[in-house]
């Protein structure tokens, strides 16, 4: 099982995005502790991931910050990675998850059991910096 | 309405397989074609359209449009490379039937070759998408850093099939049994022993709910297809097969943006291709999909029509896709036991051709005469469907 420490070991060791002229402020944002998405000022669509137009008009998105509260849309449990560093890490959850907002994003789910994972899990997003950008990740959300 | 341009294929060939190291991924096209050729009679000299995608990056590369025209020595007015992933080959039989019927070209030649498991070995599926500390551009760069498999994409979809229908684990390995039993009748497959149902929920978990055995082989191989005329097919070898019906659609590239995990582009595909072919789903004789993973004929069959979506499961239970059952699938053994050079399409059709032929031998179709190819590329992503007969439209 991973742990959320594992995970935030291992981000360094990750391959890691390419930032862009569109993508450079989700990054950016998430290094922050942020989670981005994108609507379209024109006819409301919410998109991810960010692009230079509305897939549904063409007109330019706008950027919107997420609740950091999403729901596991579903997943997967990888348990053979010959990657680096994935290889250790496993077995680690690969989840799709629905922002409250709507749009999916993929990510791991950490810090519980791979066997805690189901499908319409309510998860809440954090992010780990490196590199000055920020990779988010989501954990079970605390009902507490 | 059949005519002197109708779009027939004439010519099938397969290279060596499924484990071939004494072939590179360039002379396993080069060996298809020329069994496809010496299959159909067509003369090289003939062929006046190409169309080939490469999977593997092979130690000897020209593995790419242009450089394989050349290589080969094809002199076309008519080429395409569409690389949609393993579906590349429906794809391209839908824009060669629209290319031949049109007269931009009269005779085309469709090629494919790999040496995936000799060069790389059975890395495919567990490698991820980006090893190390790369960085990554473009829309990858969303899922890079996660270290997600290219099963786990298809795993994902079969999680959410089971959370929405019910379809069960044993449902699943139901598909990788049956073409099993396919194999077992094709001295070319890599595995031919019988598996069980509990053999393939025993073996290994490598992507929560696919097992080992859920999962496609890895192995060489290669295909070529030769297509023309109605007209020019009847001085050839071999009886025509009819290019009935073409469809393909997309849903999306990459799997995080699938729209719908439990359904593929196989419904528009389909419903352009069953249209096109003036044919229904119950017509159909025998099937050739891409058996990628279980989960992958699963929705397709659901998609294509020939269940109602959800009822898959119960579907492939039925018994309806062996041999002697209503529509036998994969009756080459498939990519799940036969072969699976990281590309699966081309053989789809070349199975398809062998039944309608009534060349199949001992997985033979009793007088099959309309024959379905499907395939999928990418990550259930772009999805072409092919509809062939043994009789003219």
């Amino acid at each position: 099982m991973s742990t959320a420490d594992d995970i935030a070991a291992s981000v360094g060791q990750r391959p890691l995005p390419l930032p862009d002229n569109v993508s450079a402020p989700y990054w950016e944002a998430a290094a922050r502790g942020e989670v981005l998405y994108q609507e379209c000022p024109a006819c409301g669509q919410r998109q991810f991931y960010p692009r230079a137009l509305c897939t549904a008009c063409a007109a330019e998105p706008q950027w919107r910050t997420a609740s950091g509260r999403g729901t596991v849309h579903t997943f997967t449990v990888v348990r053979q990675n010959w990657a680096e560093p994935f290889r250790e890490l496993a077995p680690y959850v690969v989840a799709i998850v629905e922002l409250e907002e709507g749009p999916r994003m993929m990510s791991n789910v950490t810090g519980c059991a791979p066997e805690a994972v189901h499908i319409g899990m309510p998860v809440e997003a954090y992010t780990i910096a490196v590199d000055g950008l920020g990779v988010p990740f989501w954990r079970p959300a605390d009902t507490g | 309405m059949s005519s002197s341009r109708t779009p027939v294929i004439v010519g099938i060939g397969l290279s060596d397989g499924p484990v071939a190291p004494h072939l590179d991924a360039v002379q396993h096209h080069v060996v298809a074609m020329r069994r496809a050729l010496d299959d159909s009679g067509v003369r090289k000299a003939d062929i006046d359209g190409y169309c080939c995608a490469g999977a593997s990056k092979s130690s000897s590369d020209p593995d790419d449009l242009a450089p394989m025209a050349e290589y080969l020595g094809i002199d076309h007015r008519w080429l395409d490379g569409t690389m949609v992933g393993g579906s590349s080959f429906e794809f391209f039989a839908q824009h060669a039937a629209g290319a031949i019927r049109d007269g931009l070209c009269d005779t085309v030649l469709m090629t494919y070759g790999s040496d995936l498991l000799s060069r790389q070995g059975r890395t495919l599926g567990s490698k991820g998408h980006f090893g190390g500390s790369a960085r990554v551009p473009g829309p990858a760069q969303y899922e890079a850093p996660y270290g997600n498999v290219l099963i786990g994409a298809y795993a994902m979809a079969a999680q959410r099939h089971i959370h929405e229908y019910g379809t069960t684990h044993e449902q699943l390995a139901e598909v990788a049994v049956g073409v099993r039993e396919h194999a077992a009748l094709n001295p070319g497959a890599l595995y031919r022993d019988p598996i069980t149902v509990d053999d393939v929920v025993s073996s290994r978990m490598i992507a929560d709910p696919l097992h080992k055995l859920d999962c496609c082989v890895i192995s060489d191989g290669g295909g070529a297809v030769v297509m023309t005329t109605a007209e020019r097919a009847r001085d050839l070898r071999q009886p025509p097969v009819y290019v009935l019906g073409t469809g393909g659609a997309q849903t999306h590239w990459q799997i995080s943006e699938m729209p719908d995990f439990t359904t593929t582009a196989a419904v528009p595909a389909a419903a352009a291709a069953f249209r096109q072919a003036g044919v229904t789903p119950s017509d159909i004789d025998t099937v050739q999909l891409y058996d990628s993973f279980t989960i992958t004929v699963l929705m397709l069959l659901e998609d294509l029509g020939f269940c109602p979506k959800g009822e898959g499961g119960r579907f492939v239970e039925s018994g309806a896709l062996r041999l002697g059952g209503t529509l036998p699938l994969n009756t080459d053994g498939g990519g799940l036991s036969c072969t699976h050079p990281g590309m699966r399409g081309i053989f789809l059709l070349v199975e398809a051709v062998r039944q309608l032929r009534g060349q199949a031998g001992a997985a033979q179709v009793p007088d099959a005469a309309l024959a379905l190819a499907c395939g999928s590329g990418g990550w259930l992503s772009c999805i072409g469907t092919t509809i062939l007969g043994r009789d003219g439209p």
